[in-house]
């Protein structure tokens, strides 16, 4: 556990070297750090306080303030549900119910063995293809409950030739 | 400017050109034919990748080294993925819908033979003999491409792309002339913001440069956080030239050598699109220090939004692009004189920054030209719901409602029928039928209680319920409420908390009474757009469409049969084949299951989720799954 920490520290502590020691950077220093490390942990969060010299507690205040961050480790695949207008009235938050009830997971939460992460997300601007669920930043189109299977499917299926590869 | 200088701007852009001609005149040269597949996002959500290796694939199976080139968004979303091959002794003929085995074919028979399966045209680019060219579709008389142009027909990842096809000239012209010139051609042109709110863009870029404080700052606002509006990602991903274009020109009049794009971080294409195209612009010295050798220095930098709408407020914008958390301030000051880090800066959205080059290039007076009294020029607008013709339109201003709909967007998808068009997002409204031939600009749409907004139309048909998307949007702004103003943090939760209760069947018909008079208080209590406009989807839905709330209050039923408290789905025992499984087989629950005897199917109430899948799958001929509300309706099972 020590040991992670440590890395983690250093991760962030290399990233931080690339920026300057002013405000208007906390953005995208987080955007970079968690682009890094998958989310914000704790020790990281404490060196970017130190790094800006700035409260734990205002950093804290704008990682939670936006939607793009997250203070909980994310799965090995993301799957984002677009809730914009032309999806909701499409059926977006059917889509939803099905991710929810096929993960056994709320919005915003991890699957225990680490491999999915939900959430959603406001619009991703391909309303045409409605309802669309972004998986691991791939947009996909017209994902209705059927296709939220199909989808799973075909993750179950990679995991186990991967499986059998490496035995 | 001195004369030399003002010479040597000119020699210098001049080179430039030449040489991005030369590099683009290779390209159709030697009758070789070129493809062109369109990858903006919505293309890639319909698949636009695997076609694009589809291609490549088949011409290098035949040994073959034409070139295939990635475009943006023409604004046919609706028949993504699109790929454009242009053969000599053939028009360019654009290809709608394909996919890789029609891509593969599209090469072993039309690029390599002479067969331009006509089976799979969407239309020509240019008018022809063989095929109907856009120009030929109805839309095409209303449609008058500004900003949209070069969407979809240059490469967005070629800096020469854009300068062949005339960028960068605005520039070079604007760099001749005085900043004061350029902005009362700006203010002549009549642009107003097309962020939504329609504030004069040449008077504010007055005030901005009248402003005392140094350093100035240029903002040009991305964050288009609009749930069903995507007209700035397509341009970014398509045209991101114009948008930087425009930023040095107002950076040129305002005085300033600062500038910043906001893109929302949800945009991921978008963003990497405007990265590589300041890459570009900065090796040729079009961004940078003495741009061209002259003494204007402007460089930009870009900032990606993290995903809260309100930063979409400009003083909220200010605030995020600071570090802090994207609360908005008490406006006045305006951020023209005061903004970030207390200093003038001008935020102007993506679209009016793209028009500018076409205001500097072509002259205040044609772009006046468009457009009704007080709302010049074009706008843009991003058709989504149940329209045929889903994808982008940019049509002047004063075109009705209808046209837009029924003429640019063919109507209502499946013969449904045409019930309201959501406009400018979770701060407009909806409009009902009797609004269709109202002219679209700034002024109307107010007046009619919606707003223009940045331009997302989003279709209804009777499938859709006028309760559910104002509780849709509510739910939206009270999530994103940044919390500041007592009455948007508490009143758009306390109105969302009604409106949950009646898409349930429950609450008072007095209920809608307060509903209006907290809806007017939200509107008073609350600093920023967000807040002042929140109540907007109520107020327009209860206007137009008050019977639907009171179906839901007094009878607990749901006339466009969508709150799935209300409705419940039913298998007609008459009408069920009953040796057919498709239901039983397609329920995401197993919520279905046969009649002992009978073998008709029962749709299990208890377990079922509503989803709808049973509905799609029951084939065409039987028809037997129905939706019902209220939910009483479903006999008890015998």
């Amino acid at each position: 556990m020590a040991e992670e920490k440590a890395k983690v520290k250093q991760q962030t502590r290399r990233i931080l070297g690339r920026f300057g020691r002013k405000r208007g950077n906390l953005i995208p220093i987080l955007q970079k750090v968690q682009g890094k490390l998958g989310y914000l942990p704790r020790e990281a969060l404490l060196e970017v306080s130190e790094f800006l010299d700035m409260p734990e507690i205002d950093v804290y205040g704008v990682v939670t303030f936006y939607n793009q961050f997250r203070l909980q480790p994310p799965g090995k695949h993301s799957v984002r549900v677009c809730l914009g207008t032309a999806c909701h009235m499409r059926g977006g938050y059917i889509t939803l119910d099905a991710w929810k009830r096929r993960l056994s997971i709320d919005r915003g939460q991890t699957t225990p063995d680490r491999e999915f992460d939900l959430d959603t997300v406001a619009c991703v601007g391909c309303c045409v293809m409605a309802p669309v669920t972004v998986v691991d930043s791939k947009p996909q189109g017209k994902v209705e409950p059927t296709k939220v299977d199909g989808i799973l499917l075909s993750f179950k299926l990679e995991k186990e030739k991967r499986g059998k590869k490496r035995r | 400017m001195k004369a030399n200088k003002r010479q040597s701007v000119l020699s210098a852009f001049q080179e430039i050109k030449s040489r991005a001609q030369s590099q683009w005149r290779g390209l159709g040269d030697g009758g070789k034919p070129v493809i062109m597949v369109g990858t903006a996002t919505c293309g890639r959500a319909a698949g636009a990748l695997e076609v694009l290796r589809a291609i490549k694939g088949e011409l290098k199976k035949h040994r073959l080294d034409y070139p295939v080139i990635e475009v943006g968004c023409m604004g046919h979303c609706y028949a993504e993925p699109i790929v454009t091959i242009s053969k000599p002794g053939f028009p360019p003929i654009s290809y709608g819908q394909v996919n890789p085995v029609i891509a593969e074919r599209l090469v072993r028979e039309f690029v390599l033979g002479d067969n331009p399966c006509l089976e799979f045209v969407l239309g020509a680019l240019e008018e022809n003999e063989l095929v109907p060219s856009f120009s030929d579709f109805p839309r095409a008389r209303f449609e008058q491409k500004t900003i949209l142009k070069n969407c979809g027909y240059i490469d967005p990842e070629h800096i020469e792309h854009y300068i062949v096809n005339g960028g960068y000239s605005a520039l070079v012209k604007a760099l001749q002339l005085k900043p004061e010139e350029i902005i009362a051609q700006v203010k002549k042109s009549g642009l107003r913001g097309r962020g939504g709110a329609g504030f004069s863009t040449g008077q504010k870029w007055e005030i901005c440069r009248n402003a005392a404080g140094k350093p100035k700052y240029l903002v040009c606002n991305g964050d288009e956080g609009d749930p069903g509006a995507f007209m700035d990602r397509a341009i970014l991903e398509s045209d991101p030239h114009s948008v930087l274009e425009g930023m040095l020109i107002a950076g040129y009049a305002i005085g300033t050598r600062y500038g910043y794009i906001y893109v929302r971080a949800e945009y991921p294409l978008a963003v990497q699109r405007a990265r590589l195209a300041l890459r570009q612009a900065r090796k040729l010295n079009l961004v940078g220090r003495n741009i061209l050798g002259s003494d204007f220095s402007f460089d930009i930098r870009l900032f990606q939004g993290s995903g809260a709408f309100v930063c979409g407020e400009e003083t909220a914008l200010i605030a995020s692009l600071e570090g802090k958390p994207g609360t908005p301030s008490y406006r006045p000051p305006y951020p023209a004189t005061s903004g970030l880090y207390g200093k003038p800066t001008l935020i102007n959205n993506v679209k009016t920054l793209a028009f500018i080059r076409h205001i500097i290039g072509d002259g205040a007076q044609k772009f006046a030209g468009i457009g009704t009294e007080r709302s010049k020029g074009t706008a843009v607008f991003a058709l989504a719901g149940k329209v045929v013709n889903t994808g982008l339109a940019e049509v002047p201003m004063g075109t009705t409602l209808r046209q837009v709909v029924f003429d640019v967007g063919s109507g209502i998808k499946d013969g449904k029928r045409f019930k309201a068009v959501q406009i400018g997002g979770p701060s407009g409204g909806c409009l009902p039928e009797s609004s269709l031939d109202l002219p679209i600009d700034f002024d109307s749409l107010t007046q009619a209680g919606a707003m223009m907004g940045s331009g997302g139309m989003i279709v209804l048909d009777e499938d859709d319920c006028m309760v559910e998307i104002a509780r849709y949007f509510l739910e939206f702004t009270q999530r994103e409420s940044c919390g500041k103003c007592t009455f948007c943090r508490l009143g758009t939760k306390q109105m969302l908390e009604v409106l949950n209760e009646f898409t349930k069947g429950k609450g008072k018909i007095e209920d809608l009474d307060m509903l209006i008079e907290l809806a007017e208080d939200v509107k008073a209590g609350s600093l920023c757009g967000l807040g002042k406009t929140a109540p907007n989807p109520i107020l327009s839905t209860l206007r137009y469409f008050r019977d639907e709330y009171e179906a839901h209050i007094k009878e607990g039923r749901c006339p466009a049969l969508m709150c799935r408290d209300l409705i419940a789905y039913y298998i007609i025992p008459e009408k069920c084949e009953r040796t057919c499984d498709a239901c039983v087989g397609t329920c995401t629950v197993e919520a279905i299951s046969s009649h002992p005897k009978k073998r008709y199917k029962i749709i299990d109430q208890k377990k079922c989720v509503k989803c709808g899948t049973c509905l799609k799958s029951c084939p065409p001929q039987y028809r037997a799954v129905v939706k019902l509300s209220p939910p009483s309706l479903v006999p008890a099972s015998k």
